[in-house]
């Protein structure tokens, strides 16, 4: 029994040996025991978990990315089949993806909603504005990540989502030609395409985050966690250090008084992406990449689905402004918040522009998400059929019309009833606005975004097709 | 200069050596392949008479000197039009890249129209811009007949402003 303690005690004294010679006492210990207000300790703490909770799910990031990059082979040959084995195949292989899935819209997600905390609690403001600094080259670098994550799934979403970035950087000034043979790393997608973004995304950013991360929390620690903001005590850059030291004088240890609440947050936000990664698994690969196969409709995961329906809904001559101005216009401004509003106000009741400028980009980018999944402007290419209810009935006429309807692409971009494509106008009850002649000279002229058909449809087809459209009434 | 300003500035000289010793070779390495002359050589396309006139046809060229582990990505799908029997008109071969960001074009027999997936881009069979968002015709791509032979001159990436 007493030997049996003995060894129980073992543990503990490797750990106050290690610590001895280690001298953690002074340092580590040091900086995790580092004052924070007093006020954390009130529930208002909880706002503060944000960020160790994306620390937490980029570590998890790391751990699944190191496991993926085991068995991926990022060449162009093969990688798609390595996916296949690592979904399918191997033990935990669909778990291990989807976590590090889930975790990629995690960390866009916990970014997003830890810099909208920090910036509507003021926190960003003299002393800390480098950690914001810091922290917005960590956006970029995670949505850089997000991105090229979604290309090494090199399916035919991916190849094409390639071809349409290279295009997109063309739009550049002066440099896009360049940037986008550096996207393509070459004159085309080839050989050499698929290995730079595997590099770029397993150790560039990466290597690059790992340094930023460092940055961010001496950051934290040297500048101190800012204080709860009160209405009416504005931020004054001469007084502020000495009353926050003031303040750090009845403060409490980070560790573990404040840090419990981290752990509680950052567990959760584990635990939600394991459960989501052990219930759905993997992400569905799209069909391999194949550059013949012309039937492709490159989508973006979710959260880069508003990014891509602005593409679709803006008016082409100002596209390439948008393209490249409204990303950069976006960062910029991030990077100018701290050094335009560095004193003043912190508490969010009384910054109502602050409010504006985190609901505003908040709701748009939520109705063009909603616009993009539903994608509108998408033409019904797979074919289809008419419901039954369309074409009972009809005179020989308009029973070939509604032939053409569909053979003639007609379809494609207008729907009846409910069938059909909705980049044009529903066709269901066209009869009721326009006449025959209105739409003959509609379909045979285009105008407003549709093609003539003059020239591909003959005057019997025309007749015809007319006919059938007069049935809808 | 005292001694120590000395050492420091030496120490500081020998790491940018240092630096510029192991940065040069390694961005040469990365950048050349940017800069290498894109693909300038006539290919096969197939037998003139595979292209009845009047249609438009989905063919496939191949990258003809491709990295080994290319796999696929050294194929290139092109849209060819046969217009006429013969002649200067004979054909007309379309990149598959929308002229917008590139998405690959759906020839629409019926309709006689070339549709995009991505925006609803539209062009009508000689290229041109029927509806929708692209700036200018789909991309067309210089060929040869050679005997009963059709060859096309390989390219890189268009884009818009290569274009």
């Amino acid at each position: 029994m007493r030997s049996l303690r003995a060894i129980g005690k073992i543990p503990g004294e490797i750990a106050s040996w290690l610590g001895e010679r280690f001298e953690l006492e002074d340092s580590v210990m040091a900086v995790l025991r580092h004052p924070v207000p007093r006020d954390l300790e009130r529930p208002i703490g909880w706002w503060y978990v944000l960020g160790s909770a994306t620390l937490g799910i980029f570590v998890m990031q790391v751990v699944t990315g190191v496991g993926l990059a085991m068995t991926y082979v990022p060449a162009p040959n093969s990688a798609y089949d390595s996916l296949q084995f690592i979904s399918h195949d191997a033990t935990l292989g669909g778990v291990v993806r989807g976590m590090h899935y889930f975790g990629a819209g995690a960390m866009v997600v916990l970014v997003l909603a830890h810099m909208t905390q920090v910036y509507l609690f003021g926190a960003f403001k003299f002393p800390r504005e480098a950690n914001w600094l810091t922290g917005s080259l960590l956006l970029l670098a995670t949505l850089a990540m997000a991105f090229t994550g979604q290309l090494l799934r090199w399916d035919q979403d991916a190849f094409w989502s390639i071809v349409v970035a290279a295009e997109q950087a063309a739009r550049a000034p002066l440099i896009g030609n360049w940037l986008a043979s550096l996207v393509v790393a070459g004159s085309n997608v080839g050989g050499a395409t698929l290995t730079r973004f595997y590099a770029t995304h397993v150790f560039l950013i990466p290597a690059a985050i790992f340094g930023l991360i460092g940055m961010h929390l001496y950051l934290v620690v040297k500048r101190g966690i800012s204080e709860p903001p009160v209405p009416g005590i504005p931020v004054d850059p001469p007084t502020y250090r000495a009353r926050y030291a003031e303040m750090l004088h009845r403060g409490i240890p980070f560790w573990p008084d404040a840090a419990w609440r981290d752990a509680v947050i950052a567990t959760a936000a584990v635990v939600v992406v394991v459960v989501l990664a052990a219930i759905f698994g993997a992400p569905q690969l799209g069909k391999p990449p194949d550059p013949t196969n012309v039937v492709a409709d490159p989508r973006p995961d979710w959260y880069f689905l508003g990014y891509f329906a602005i593409l679709a809904l803006i008016p082409p001559a100002t596209e390439s402004i948008v393209i490249i101005g409204l990303p950069l216009f976006a960062f910029v401004f991030l990077f100018l918040v701290p050094l335009l509003w560095p004193d003043g106000e912190r508490h969010w009741s009384r910054r109502p522009a602050a409010i504006a400028a985190v609901a505003l980009p908040l709701i748009a980018y939520a109705s063009l998400t909603v616009a993009g999944i539903a994608s509108p402007w998408v033409p019904k290419l797979e074919g289809g059929a008419l419901p039954a209810g369309v074409t009972q009935g009809l005179s020989d006429s308009a029973r070939r019309g509604a032939d053409l309807f569909l053979s003639k692409a007609c379809f494609a971009c207008h729907a009846i009833e409910g069938a059909g494509g909705r980049r044009g106008p529903d066709l269901s009850h066209v009869a009721t606005h326009l006449n025959r002649d209105q739409i003959t000279a509609r379909i045979a002229t285009g105008g407003g975004g549709m093609p003539a058909f003059a020239g591909s449809v003959t005057p019997s087809e025309l007749d015809d097709l007319t006919t059938f459209l007069l049935t809808r009434k | 200069m005292t001694r120590r300003r000395f050492l420091s500035r030496l120490t500081v000289m020998l790491t940018a050596i240092i630096g510029a010793l192991v940065g040069l070779p390694i961005l040469g390495y990365l950048l050349a392949p940017l800069f290498r002359a894109p693909p300038d050589e006539l290919v096969p396309v197939g037998a003139i008479a595979d292209f009845p006139v009047g249609e438009t046809k989905l063919v496939s060229v191949r990258d003809p000197s491709p990295l080994a582990w290319a796999g696929q990505t050294a194929d290139t799908a092109l849209w060819v039009r046969r217009r006429e029997q013969s002649g200067p008109q004979m054909f007309q071969i379309f990149n598959v890249n929308c002229t917008h960001l590139g998405c690959p074009v759906n020839w629409q027999a019926g309709a006689k129209l070339f549709l995009c997936p991505c925006h609803g881009g539209v062009y009508y069979s000689d290229g041109t811009v029927a509806g929708g968002p692209p700036p200018r015709p789909l991309f067309e791509r210089e060929w040869q007949v050679s005997g009963d032979r059709l060859l096309v001159r390989q390219q890189p990436l268009p884009t818009v402003k290569q274009g």
